[in-house]
């Protein structure tokens, strides 16, 4: 065992290869909450801002009763395509306008929160950067650029809600006379119908709803979990128990 | 037991060897009684095969095989993976179960042959037990790989991708080979079709034949034991061995516990992180397959990562390494082995070194990967030492394995990193330690001073 | 040496012990697997309920819907139709249809909400063919002179009277089955369901 030991040491010395990575884009933390209000809130967002263009073909508008509405609510507020309360929530704009319109068909946002996760941060951090990472850009066909999404196809859909941002640069030299531009800071320079606070707040609840919808049995799964899990233990009590009463024979 | 239940008993094993099967393969199969944690791998492996069996054939009963799009834009197989997850009842536990499975037989087979490396589990005349052992783990190389492709994500695709193009590097034949896999000129519907049919039934039919002569074949030898000494040479007036207790009920009950404490971690990452943190599914393969784009980073799932680093790290300047290693193992074979070996290793030597002018180190990189996986068939007759266990060995076999398991290690980790030339000269020196390692066993297991193996098993 | 022999009492309490538990985890896990067998989101949302609009149906004349991928025939009965129905009941296997499957709201020898109008899925009872339309009553039919109208089932034979009661000695067992529905307004009628308002 004394052998096995050094071996597990050496094995934990391995991370020390990882070398501090080219990791440029800072993400900030993303206020995830499966809060009914919040869920429900974000439904409403998605519905308003982002079902337009990308579908979350993917869900059914009845499994919105999962984050506590009714199905009446359901049809009265958040279907605008359809009228089958059992239908996926699929745009109504055809795939190859908008591939003309935007350079790129919208993608699906059915598990964008799943596949935005990297080694820069977990997928909602992206999201929730990404929403609030628009600024002007003239030079754009949109007119707007992204801080973590350089050159992004995808207009600022909430830009009445959050303003106007402009980026700030700042000109880096790296020692060998190599000078780079980088992004420093977004400023707000035309408010918004939203407060800077409030405008982080909603696309919070947008992004806990993008988060909620990539796996809507998330919560059965970690409830489900516990049980198995509790079972398991007395299971394995109980066969430890039954192995030691086998076991007093073996001398 | 009643005279009834005795009847039909009689009357089956009139006609099939049921009462004769059970006792030489659970009740009268004595097995040394000093198995430690180590030996828990083997049924914990069994136990995962049946885990993605029966997840299987229910995902197959709502998967769908087809790379064409759906009204939404979306590829129907990718689309019918978040159908099982999300619309089908408890499919999502199935599903989970399945992708945590892939990932679990990995962690067991490989803890399981560690054991094997550790206690000379493969040594005479345990030989076709641990080359039965290998073409399972081959196999289920295979079956990883063509089951990845299955939810068609940008993982899957532009895996399969790299991986198939790795044939069109053999020389000739190579680029119509990869278009005969692929069946399209690119990974297509025809390509998802046909890794289904090998994922769900070819594979798992050949994977289930070896695993049955894995067992039989060690059923046939009786198991070694952390000591690494055969309990058959001791036996009591009835012929059982002294050290031998009977699987039933002795390592039914103890394997019941391994089986639940597995369980519990196995449920903890599939309900609590089914991702497992990006290496069991990856970020990337929740997009769906686009052929026009390649993710920026793209490695394959963590049990491949130490062959593909080894792939990776052979580069053409690389080379002039390889063809010294070769031609060492071969100027040590016209020194040491008998005419035959001397004819084989000069064939191939001349092969190798000859072909590294003419080929290119893509096509090497290809048979490098192979060859990682190939050369762990050979242990038993690259081990030279008197004794079997890690226990009585020396201090350079020590040494040696534990080098080799964090060459591995390293080599695991640096397969899901993007290549770097700094971490490609580390995976380089790690390749050629990781060979080094089999080369030099009939050296250092044979130079070493070792300790006398006990007469009877260490038992508490 | 036999388990019988080394079984003691502790040993035995906790094989028990352990094989009720372990039983109980091995349900649990089958579960899911049961589960996934039954109808999908996707085959609900296909199942849906679904809206027929009967302004147009003229007396006398039938329309077909499909609901969860079977025809719903909706019949409007013409008052001598509807009369027909009360003759010749010991004909009938089930007059009452106390044996057949309908919501308990549907009662008579009209089977039906609003007596005008017959609402019944077209699948025979026996083997689960549909069967056709044979409203012309009399030897015209080619099912005897005392044939009242109704509906014949091509595979083996079975006849069905205008409420889609099934005649005596026929291999079908039982009337055809009435769907829930209820009317959402006078001309249109919601079939697959019937709580909302009702």
């Amino acid at each position: 065992m004394k052998f096995l030991r050094s071996l597990a040491a050496a094995t934990l010395m391995l991370p020390l290869l990882a070398t501090a990575s080219d990791v440029e884009i800072k993400l900030d933390k993303a206020p995830v909450s499966f809060d009914q209000k919040a869920l429900q809130h974000g439904a409403k967002l998605f519905v308003n801002y982002c079902l337009n263009c990308h579908g979350a073909s993917s869900l059914r508008y009845n499994r919105l009763r999962d984050i506590g509405l009714t199905e009446d609510q359901i049809r009265d507020n958040l279907m605008f395509t359809t009228d089958k309360i059992g239908d996926q929530m699929k745009v109504a704009l055809p795939r190859d306008d908008a591939k003309n319109w935007f350079g790129a068909a919208p993608p699906d946002l059915s598990v964008i929160a799943r596949a935005r996760a990297s080694e820069l941060g977990s997928g909602p951090d992206w999201l929730y950067s990404y929403l609030r990472g628009f600024y002007r850009d003239a030079e754009r066909p949109t007119g707007w650029n992204n801080r973590v999404f350089d050159n992004v196809g995808m207009p600022h859909v909430l830009w009445e809600l959050q303003g106007d941002q402009v980026a700030r640069f700042v000109t880096e030299d790296d020692g060998h006379g190599n000078k780079t531009k980088r992004l420093d800071k977004l400023e707000l320079v035309k408010p918004g119908v939203m407060s800077p606070a409030e405008y982080d707040q909603s696309v919070a609840d947008l992004v806990s709803f993008l988060v909620w919808m990539g796996e809507p049995a998330q919560n059965t799964r970690k409830q489900i979990g516990y049980a198995v899990i509790g079972v398991l233990i007395v299971l394995g009590l109980l066969s430890y128990a039954m192995k030691k009463a086998f076991w007093k024979d073996i001398h | 037991m009643t005279s009834k239940s005795q009847e039909l008993l009689n009357w089956i094993d009139a006609r099939f060897p049921l009462t004769s099967l059970w006792k030489e393969h659970l009740s009268e199969y004595y097995a040394p009684k000093n198995f430690n944690f180590w030996y828990y791998f083997g049924s914990l492996a069994l136990l995962v095969l049946v885990i993605q069996i029966v997840t299987g054939i229910f995902l197959v009963m709502h998967y769908k095989p087809d790379a064409s799009l759906n009204s939404a834009g979306i590829p129907v197989a990718f689309a019918s993976v978040e159908y099982i997850m999300r619309d089908v009842p408890g499919g999502w536990i199935i599903r989970y179960m399945h992708s945590t499975g892939a990932s679990a037989f990995f962690i067991v087979v490989y803890l399981h042959m560690f054991r094997g490396l550790l206690y000379g589990s493969y040594r005479k005349p345990r030989e076709l037990v641990w080359i039965f052992g290998s073409l399972i783990f081959l196999c289920l190389m295979a079956e990883a790989f063509m089951g990845y492709l299955l939810p068609w994500g940008q993982m899957s695709y532009w895996g399969a991708q790299v991986i198939v193009n790795l044939f069109s590097a053999i020389p000739l034949i190579g680029p119509d080979l990869s278009l005969w896999i692929r069946g399209d000129y690119v990974i297509g519907d025809a390509t998802l079709n046909r890794f289904f049919a090998f994922h769900v039934i070819a594979v798992p039919l050949v994977l289930l034949g070896l695993v049955v002569a894995h067992v039989i074949a060690l059923h046939e030898v009786g198991s070694l034991n952390p000591d690494g000494i055969e309990i058959k040479k001791k036996k009591d007036a009835n012929g059982i061995p002294l050290d031998g207790i009977p699987f039933h009920p002795y390592y039914t009950v103890k394997d019941i516990v391994g089986v639940v404490v597995f369980l519990i971690f196995f449920a903890a990452v599939m309900f609590f992180a089914p991702d497992g943190g990006g290496y069991f599914l990856e970020a990337n393969n929740f997009f769906p397959a686009d052929p026009m784009k390649t993710p920026p980073h793209i490695a394959p799932v963590w049990y491949f990562t130490p062959f593909y680093s080894m792939l990776r790290a052979v580069t053409s300047d690389f080379l002039v390494v390889l063809q010294l290693f070769v031609g060492w193992i071969w100027v040590w074979a016209l020194m040491r082995a008998p005419a035959i070996g001397k004819l084989i290793a000069t064939v191939i030597a001349v092969l190798v070194i000859g072909g590294m002018f003419f080929i290119d180190a893509k096509f090497w990189g290809v048979v490098m990967m192979g060859a990682g996986v190939v050369v762990i068939a050979f242990l038993p007759w690259l081990d030279r030492s008197p004794v079997k266990s890690i226990r009585y060995k020396g201090a350079l076999t020590k040494i040696a394995i534990t080098i080799f398991v964090v060459v591995f290690a390293i080599l695991g980790y640096l397969g899901v990193l993007p290549p770097s030339p700094a971490r490609n000269l580390v995976a380089q020196i790690c390749t050629v330690l990781y060979f080094l390692f089999f080369a030099l066993m009939p050296i250092y297991s044979k130079l070493e001073s070792t300790k006398p193996e006990p007469e009877r098993v260490t038992w508490k | 040496m036999s388990d019988n022999t080394k079984m003691d009492d502790g040993r035995r309490a906790l094989v028990i012990a352990t094989s009720v538990v372990g039983g109980a985890a091995v349900v649990g896990a089958a579960v899911p697997f049961l589960a996934s067998l039954t109808p999908s989101e996707r085959a609900k949302a296909a199942g849906a309920p679904v809206e027929a609009d009967i302004g147009k149906l003229q007396p006398g004349e039938m329309m077909t819907v499909e609901w969860r991928g079977k025809p719903v025939w909706i019949l409007r009965r013409t008052p001598e139709q509807l009369e027909s129905l009360k003759k010749d009941t010991a004909a009938l296997a089930d007059p009452e249809s106390k044996r057949s499957e309908q919501p308990a709201y549907i009662k008579g020898e009209a089977r039906s909400l609003k007596p005008e109008y017959l609402v019944v899925i077209g699948i025979c009872t026996h083997l689960g063919c549909s069967p056709g339309a044979k409203f012309q009553p009399g030897a015209e039919s080619g099912l005897g002179s005392d044939w009242p109208g109704g509906f014949l089932c091509p595979c083996h034979g079975s006849t069905f009277d205008l409420a889609g009661r099934v005649f005596a000695n026929k291999p079908a067992p039982d009337n055809l089955p009435v769907p829930p529905y209820m009317y959402l307004s006078d001309t249109k009628i919601l079939i697959g369901e019937d709580s909302k308002g009702a």
